[in-house]
C-alpha cells in the first residue's frame, strides 16, 4: 500500500475524483487484453494536464515508486499489466487533438487521443493518418506510439514509427524533454524520438505527439482471391511482391478462419477454399487500375481459382469487414484465444505457412491463421481455455516453437504487438546477449531507480 | 449476510458467461458511460473482472463491486458491439440479482417493488393521489416540452424538468379504436401499455390503438396489466420479476392473439429478450409461453410497416415545421436490430426525416441510473440533446417514452423550442389532419 502522504500528495496534483485507492478499482487495471496473470497497482491517477503528469512522475522519481501508464489497455503483450504494483497513469482524459496543420501536414496530439478519432478528423480535410491497428476504435494514440502498433497497412504505409516526427515526454525525474521538430527533416541532437517510440512507456512518458499526416489516396480498388491450397496462396503473395508491386493491403485468411468469419457474419466467403488473399491497392486512378490487372495476373498465374473485384464502396466494405471480423469470429469459438504476431522476411512466408501448419498437428490445438501476409506479419490464433491445464501446456509449447520458427526464418517475435511481459523471456533468443546487456544499461542510465513501467522489455 | 465464498459459488452460476470476454477493450468504443468518465470500472470489461473477482473470492465484502456494478445504463451498446459475443446485459442483470439477494434489499426496494410495483392496483391508485397533488409541488413551464419543475429546490427533483403524471391514466380511458375494432377483419393485437405511456403519455396508447383499428387490427387491451418488471429486474429484485411476468403472463393467457404490440422499446426488449433469459427456472409449460409471447411481442413500427406508405417528398427540406429527427432508443436498435420501421413510420406521416449524428447513441436515461447518477445522466444527455438541436428539427421523434422524459428534461434545459414524440404519435397526427381517424381530447 502507498503511504498517506503520497496518497494526499497525489490527490494535491489531480484532485480526489481523479485518483482511485480502492481494491475493487485496482482490480480493473490488473489486466490488459494479453493473456497473462493480472497484477493490481497500488493507486490510479488520471491526469487532465501535462503539468500534473509532470508533477506525478516527479513524485514517483522521488519515492521510488513505479509507474505504468495506460491508455485503452488493448496492449496484446502485457505493457499496460503493473507487476511491480505502485501508480497507473491513465491518459485517457489527456485527449485533446491540439492542431491539424493541413499546410504543412501533421496533427499534434495529446497521448490518450483514440486513434480511429484522429484518422476520421484528418480524413475530413484530405489528409489521411495510415497506421491501422486492430483495435483502432478504441486504441489511443499514446499506446500505438509506445508500442510500435502497425495494422493492415504496413505493406505499402509502413507502421507507427514512420509517422511520428516528435513529441515532449517526462524523464524518469519528471523533466520535460523535448524531441523531433515539425519539419520534415530533423538533424538535431540524438533521435529520441525513434528511442521512445515502440520504448513501451519504459523510458520516458510522452504528453504530446507531433504525427505526419499524408495526402489521401484518389482511387483504391480492393479484390479477393481464392486459392486450393495455403502454398498457392503464400506463393502467389511472394510473386506479387517480387513484381514489384506494392499493395496498400495484401492479407490471408486460411480455411479455419474463413470459416469462422463466414459462420460469425455470412459475409459470403467460399467456405471450400484453403486460403483466400484480401487485396487493395491505391494511389493515382490510372496507376491503380494498372497494379489491380497486375495483382490479378500474379493471382492467376500461381493458381487462384476466382478473383472477386469489389464493384462498388459497399462491396469493398464487405470484404474489409469480413477481414476486420476475422479476430472476432475465431475469438467466439473458445473461451481463449492467444494472439501471437511473429513476422518473417516476406519471401519466407511459405515456409511459415507450412510450418505453422505442422505446429498444429503435432500440438493438436486449434490454430487459425490469418494476419498481414504482405509485410510478413502473420497472426497465427491459438483457441483454447486456459482452465484446461494440459492443453494450456501444449499451447505454451506451441508458441515457443512458434517463435523458434520465425527467428530461423530471419524473423522477429512481434510485428507489432510489442515485447511487454509476453515475449521479454525471449528476447535475447531474437537479439543476443550484447543487445539485452545494450538495453539494460540504456534502462540504467536513464532510469536508474527502475519506476518506469519495470518488469518490461528487459525483464 | 452469508459468506464471501458462499457469494463466490452464487457468481460462478455465471463462470460459462464471464470466461467469454477476451478483455479486448473494444466496448470503451460504445458505452456512453465511459466515454464520460474514462474509467474501467464503468465499462463492461471491468465490471466483467469485477465478477471474475468475486467468483475468485477476491473481495472481503461485496458493497464495492455491487455499487459499480449498478453504475450502469443498461443500455446494451457493450453486448451488440462485442466482438466476442459476451451477454454483458444478461450477465449484469442476472449478477444484480445474485447481489440483491445476496445482502437483501433495501427497505425502500422492498417498499416500491414488493408492496407498489407488484401489485398494480395499489400502484395506479398511488400515482393517481400524486397526480393530484404534484400541481402543489410543481409548476408548469408552458415550453415546447411541456414540463414542469419543482417550486422549491428539492434534492429529489434535483433541478429536473419533469413531465407531469396525466389527469387520467390510460387504463382508465375508453379509446374509439377499441369499440371499432369489433368489426375489424385483421390480425388480432394484444396491446401491451406499460407504466410509462399508461400514467405519463397516455394519449400515444390512445394514437397506437386508433391507428391499428385504422389499419383493420383487431385491438384487445388486457385489463388489470402491471409493469413488464425491468426496474425490478434492475434492482437485482428476481422475485418481484418473477411475480410481474406471472401475472402478464395470466392476463394474456386469457386471451387468443398474434401479435403482443407496445408503443415502449424497453417493455417490448424486456419481454422479448429478458422474460424467457432471466425467469428463473420456469416450469415446461411456463417456459413455453414465455417463448411463445417473446416471439410474438413486435414494436408498434414493425407491426405497421408492412401496412403503412412513405409519402415521399410531402415536405421539403426548408420547412423546418415538417423536418423530424429520430432517436433510436437503445432498447430497441442495440437489444432488437430495430430501426427501419420507426423512420418508414415517420416518413409515412409525411415528415422529412433528418439524421442527426449519433442517433444510436444513448440518451443517458437509463431508468433507476437517473435517479442515482444524476449528474451523468444529464452530461450523456446534453450530448444527445446538442445532436438534436443540431439538426434544426422542430421535432423530435422516439419509440421509447422513457427517452422522450430524458430528452425533454434536456432540450428544457437548454429552453429549446423543439417537441418531442413518439413516430407513433406523428403517424396518427397525419390521419386526423385527413380526417381518417377521429381526435381526441385527455
Amino acid at each position: 500500500m502507498i503511504s498517506k502522504t503520497i496518497r494526499d500528495e497525489l490527490k494535491t496534483i489531480v484532485g480526489n475524483e481523479n485518483l482511485m485507492t480502492d481494491h475493487e478499482d485496482m482490480v480493473t487495471y490488473s489486466y490488459d487484453a494479453a493473456v497473462l496473470d493480472a497484477a493490481k497497482p497500488e493507486a490510479v491517477v488520471i491526469p487532465h494536464t501535462s503539468e500534473a503528469v509532470g508533477k506525478i512522475v516527479k513524485l514517483c522519481s522521488e519515492n521510488r515508486l513505479p509507474v505504468t501508464v495506460r491508455g485503452a489497455g488493448t496492449n496484446l503483450s502485457g505493457g499496460t499489466i503493473p507487476v511491480n504494483a505502485g501508480i497507473v497513469l491513465l491518459t485517457t482524459r489527456l485527449n485533446a487533438v491540439l492542431e491539424i496543420n493541413e499546410q504543412d501536414m501533421y496533427a499534434v496530439v495529446q497521448p490518450g487521443v483514440v486513434t480511429a478519432k484522429l484518422a476520421a478528423a484528418v480524413e475530413k480535410k484530405g489528409l489521411f493518418y495510415p497506421p491501422d491497428p486492430g483495435s483502432q476504435a478504441v486504441s489511443t494514440l499514446g499506446g500505438n506510439v509506445a508500442e510500435n502498433a502497425g495494422g493492415l497497412r504496413g505493406l505499402k504505409y509502413g507502421v507507427t514509427s514512420d509517422y511520428v516526427m516528435g513529441m515532449s515526454f517526462f524523464d524518469a525525474f519528471g523533466e520535460q524533454v523535448n524531441t523531433g521538430s515539425r519539419t520534415v527533416k530533423c538533424a538535431t541532437g540524438y533521435n529520441f524520438t525513434g528511442l521512445i517510440t515502440g520504448s513501451e512507456g519504459t523510458l520516458g512518458i510522452v504528453d504530446e505527439l507531433v504525427l505526419k499526416l499524408i495526402p489521401l489516396p484518389r482511387a483504391r480498388k480492393s479484390m479477393m482471391a481464392v486459392f486450393n491450397t495455403m502454398e498457392q496462396a503464400s506463393q502467389a503473395v511472394a510473386g506479387i511482391i517480387a513484381g514489384r508491386i506494392v499493395p496498400a493491403t495484401l492479407e490471408i485468411l486460411d480455411n479455419f478462419t474463413i470459416r469462422a468469419v463466414e459462420a460469425y457474419s455470412s459475409a459470403g466467403l467460399p467456405v471450400d477454399a484453403a486460403a483466400l488473399l484480401l487485396i487493395e491497392v491505391d494511389g493515382h486512378p490510372a496507376e491503380v487500375e494498372e497494379d489491380a490487372d497486375r495483382v490479378e495476373h500474379v493471382c492467376r498465374k500461381m493458381g487462384a481459382g476466382s478473383i472477386k473485384m469489389a464493384e462498388s464502396d459497399q462491396e469493398r466494405d464487405k470484404v474489409w469487414a469480413a477481414r476486420r471480423s476475422a479476430l472476432s469470429a475465431l475469438a467466439k469459438l473458445r473461451p481463449t484465444l492467444v494472439l501471437e504476431d511473429a513476422t518473417v522476411p516476406r519471401s519466407k512466408i511459405p515456409d511459415m505457412v507450412k510450418a505453422l501448419e505442422e505446429i498444429t498437428e503435432k500440438y493438436k490445438l486449434q490454430i487459425g491463421t490469418f494476419g498481414h501476409a504482405g509485410d510478413g506479419n502473420l497472426h497465427p490464433t491459438i483457441l483454447t481455455d486456459k482452465r484446461d491445464k494440459k492443453e494450456w501446456a501444449r499451447v505454451e509449447k506451441a508458441i515457443e516453437e512458434i517463435f523458434d520458427k520465425a527467428l530461423r526464418l530471419g524473423g522477429t517475435l512481434s510485428g507489432e504487438h510489442g515485447t511487454g511481459l509476453a515475449k521479454a523471456p525471449f528476447f535475447e533468443k531474437e537479439v543476443g546477449r550484447s543487445s539485452v546487456l545494450f538495453s539494460k544499461r540504456l534502462k540504467k542510465a536513464l532510469d536508474p531507480h527502475g519506476i518506469l513501467n519495470p518488469g518490461k522489455i528487459t525483464m | 449476510m452469508a459468506g464471501m465464498k458462499e457469494l463466490s459459488g452464487l457468481v460462478s452460476e455465471l463462470e460459462e458467461q464471464l470466461v467469454i470476454c477476451t478483455r479486448c477493450g473494444m466496448c470503451q468504443a460504445v458505452c456512453p458511460l465511459y466515454n464520460q468518465t474514462g474509467k474501467e470500472a464503468d465499462v463492461a470489461r471491468g465490471k466483467l473482472a469485477l465478477l471474475d473477482g468475486l467468483m475468485e473470492n477476491m473481495f472481503t465484502d461485496a458493497k464495492g463491486v455491487e455499487s459499480r456494478l449498478n453504475r450502469c445504463l443498461l443500455c446494451g451498446s457493450c453486448a451488440a458491439n462485442c466482438p466476442s459475443g459476451v451477454s454483458a446485459l444478461e450477465i449484469f442483470a442476472k449478477a444484480r440479482a445474485i447481489l440483491a439477494e445476496y445482502r437483501g434489499l433495501s427497505f425502500a426496494e422492498k417498499f416500491i417493488f414488493r408492496r407498489l410495483l407488484a401489485n398494480p392496483s395499489v400502484f395506479d391508485q398511488l400515482c393517481q393521489w400524486f397526480e393530484r397533488f404534484q400541481a402543489i409541488f410543481t409548476r408548469t413551464e408552458k415550453n415546447f416540452q411541456d414540463t414542469s419543475c419543482a417550486r422549491l429546490v428539492s434534492p429529489l427533483t434535483g433541478g429536473r424538468h419533469l413531465k407531469r403524471l396525466a389527469p387520467i391514466p390510460f387504463h382508465k380511458m375508453a379509446s374509439p379504436g377499441m369499440e371499432s375494432a369489433g368489426k375489424n377483419t385483421g390480425p388480432s393485437v394484444l396491446f401491451f401499455t406499460g407504466c410509462v405511456i399508461d400514467k405519463v403519455f397516455p394519449h400515444i396508447a390512445l394514437d397506437a390503438i386508433n391507428v391499428m383499428a385504422y389499419h383493420n387490427f383487431r385491438v384487445t387491451v388486457p385489463r388489470g396489466q402491471s409493469c413488464c418488471g425491468i426496474p425490478a429486474s434492475a434492482s437485482g429484485d428476481r422475485k418481484t420479476f418473477t411475480t410481474l411476468v406471472n401475472h402478464n403472463l395470466d392476463i394474456f393467457l386469457h386471451h387468443d392473439f398474434d401479435y403482443i404490440v407496445t408503443a415502449c422499446a424497453t417493455c417490448t426488449s424486456t419481454i422479448k429478450k429478458l422474460w424467457p433469459r432471466l425467469y428463473h427456472q420456469p416450469n415446461p409449460s411456463t417456459k413455453k409461453r414465455l417463448a411463445d409471447v417473446s416471439e410474438k411481442i413486435l414494436d408498434i413500427s414493425q407491426l405497421l410497416d408492412s401496412v403503412v406508405e412513405e409519402q415521399g417528398g410531402a415536405a421539403s427540406k426548408s420547412e423546418t415545421s415538417d423536418c423530424v429527427t429520430y432517436h433510436d432508443p437503445c432498447h430497441l436498435f442495440k437489444s432488437l436490430g430495430v430501426a427501419a420501421e420507426p423512420r418508414h413510420l415517420i416518413k409515412a406521416s409525411g415528415k422529412h426525416l433528418i439524421e442527426m449524428q449519433d442517433s444510436d447513441q444513448c440518451c443517458g436515461m437509463g431508468g433507476s441510473f437517473n435517479l442515482k447518477h444524476y449528474d451523468l445522466s444529464s452530461d450523456i444527455g446534453t450530448c444527445k440533446a446538442e445532436n438534436i438541436i443540431a439538426t434544426g428539427c422542430e421535432t423530435i421523434a422516439t419509440s421509447c417514452p422513457a427517452c422522450m422524459i430524458q430528452i425533454s428534461d434536456m432540450l428544457a434545459k437548454q429552453n429549446k423550442s423543439v417537441y418531442v414524440k413518439h413516430p407513433v404519435e406523428l403517424y396518427a397526427e397525419s390521419l386526423k389532419k385527413n380526417g381518417a381517424i377521429s381526435g381526441y381530447r385527455i
